[in-house]
């Protein structure tokens, strides 16, 4: 196990030198997308022949973000400071797995190369971190005050009046944001074998 | 009747920002239990530098504040309408003040009115009691790991778990085990025996009202607490499913009466930002708890 800091856009290379159990810190751009984030890119951007030309703006500017980009599972709390610029102030990670369903298709059509979280996700995330070059990264949950003091700057909002607050993709810069490497490229997870351990434990109680 | 709302107000900031001395001290005993350098025992520094830093700051301890459960116990003579009307007006204002963050989200449409209200939202419970002072308890119950709660109809096959406190034990372990990290563990498990389905939920919330030191009166939900809370430490899925040695700080366990046809066990689940705070409000006093 190792530990690294990772300037974005990250290659698919170093991405594909990590490993299960590696620390790694985070530098640059991040973006938010939860639940309505997912479900509106699916039905947006991916279900119809064309992007509709109202979305296309904000099409454009996901995939430029995104293209080795990070991606972080997070509705946060947010202020305004005195000059009416927009801060976190407590920004933990929400439950991934909700994303399962939607995940592959995100990695592959923006190129997304982390997908940071809590709790992992499924084989179809697993499979598109392999076929595309990215990891998922697990960031403690609950430590959300912690976790927002790395956020240095909100650089903007999409969907904010429509999604709401926690649900808006919130486009932040990041500075030595601390995470671990819990899916890799290899077709490693830690939550799948430490599911199969459990059960077995689980098992002998039984 | 004089307006509380700003005893309220503190009441939410102390229970998003503050977290107990109990669920704290029992997070400082699961770090020492850890192995060195370890993942889990990292989680854990994390943890316990964002409980330090969330009390100093004045802000919330996790960004997902949660639904606010409000138990109120009232003496004889207190109007409810007025006592719902300010601690809604309070909750409102801890939004405002970002110590909520915006959570009520209007199912059907999807949208956010942005100040935590809604005709269901937050959840209140009213009781007389014969005390001379109000208590008000809060939780603020977050959704991760509202989501990763279960229950199960007895007997269940699948479980080899039939209507007694074998079977009790069985499904509370497969809970614990479905749940893996998704719920933010370590958690508190509050299990309900009996009840409807409906009752039996709120029954299992109700447990995370108790002190974690606090010991079931009855004999028989005593011992089960100790052994699940031993047992379930042995699956190794650890502070958020990091692998470890805390896997549940507590299990808390109460029966109630049910229907010959049914027999419901329900196990809700706590993560380990385990945010409640209760104000009391005597002789013109308020003191938060």
């Amino acid at each position: 196990m190792a530990s690294y800091d990772l300037q974005i856009p990250i290659s698919e290379e170093t991405i594909r030198s990590l490993h299960v159990g590696d620390q790694v810190r985070l530098y640059g751009t991040v973006v938010t997308a939860r639940d309505a984030a997912h479900k509106y890119m699916k039905d947006t951007f991916f279900k119809g022949a064309a992007i509709p030309p109202a979305e296309q703006a904000i099409y454009d500017e996901l995939a430029r973000l995104w293209k080795g980009g990070v991606m972080y599972h997070c509705g946060p709390v947010v202020a305004k400071d005195d000059e009416g610029r927009w801060k976190f102030v407590s920004a933990g990670p929400t439950t991934s797995t909700r994303e399962e369903p939607y995940e592959y298709e995100v990695i592959q059509r923006f190129g997304l190369r982390a997908v940071i979280g809590k709790g992992g996700m499924g084989p179809k995330t697993l499979a598109a971190c392999q076929d595309y070059g990215a990891v998922y990264l697990h960031a403690v949950g609950g430590a959300a005050t912690l976790i927002a003091s790395y956020v240095k700057e909100v650089l903007g909002v999409y969907k904010k009046d429509e999604l709401g607050v926690p649900e808006a993709f919130w486009v932040v810069r990041v500075e030595g944001f601390p995470a671990v490497v819990t899916m890799d490229s290899h077709g490693v997870s830690l939550h799948e074998k430490l599911y199969e351990e459990s059960r077995a434990r689980l098992a002998a109680l039984m | 009747m004089e307006n509380l709302a700003p005893h309220f107000i503190e009441l939410i900031r102390r229970a998003s920002t503050d977290l107990p001395a109990d669920i704290e001290a029992a997070l400082h005993q699961a770090r020492a239990g850890e192995d060195e350098g370890s993942a889990a025992q990292t989680a854990f520094d994390s943890i316990l530098e964002n409980v330090r830093l969330s009390r100093a700051h004045s802000t919330p301890i996790c960004q997902d504040t949660g639904t606010p459960i409000f138990y109120v116990y009232y003496p004889t003579g207190w109007s409810t309408l007025a006592l719902k009307k300010q601690i809604r007006e309070a909750v409102e204002k801890a939004t405002q003040m970002s110590y909520l963050r915006p959570n009520s989200v209007d199912t059907l449409t999807g949208k956010n009115p942005g100040n935590n209200l809604g005709d269901d939202f937050p959840y209140f419970h009213f009781e007389e009691w014969e005390e001379p002072y109000l208590k008000v308890d809060l939780m603020l119950k977050g959704g991760g790991c509202e989501n990763v709660g279960a229950q199960y109809s007895m007997p269940d096959s699948r479980l080899e778990a039939g209507r007694d406190l074998e079977g009790v034990r069985r499904a509370v372990l497969d809970a614990v085990h479905q749940a893996q990290g998704m719920g933010c563990a370590p958690a508190v498990i509050g299990v309900a025996v009996g009840g409807d389905r409906g009752s039996s939920y709120i029954k299992s919330k109700e447990q995370f009202y108790r002190p974690l030191d606090d010991v079931n009166a009855d004999p028989r939900l005593a011992e089960l607490e100790q052994r699940l809370a031993r047992e379930a430490n042995t699956l190794g899925i650890g502070p958020m499913g990091f692998g470890g040695k805390t896997t549940v700080l507590s299990v808390k366990i109460d029966s109630l009466e049910r229907l010959p046809a049914s027999y419901f066990v329900t196990a809700s689940y706590m993560c380990w930002a385990d945010r409640r705070r209760s104000l009391i409000y005597r002789d013109g006093v308020a003191t938060i708890e």
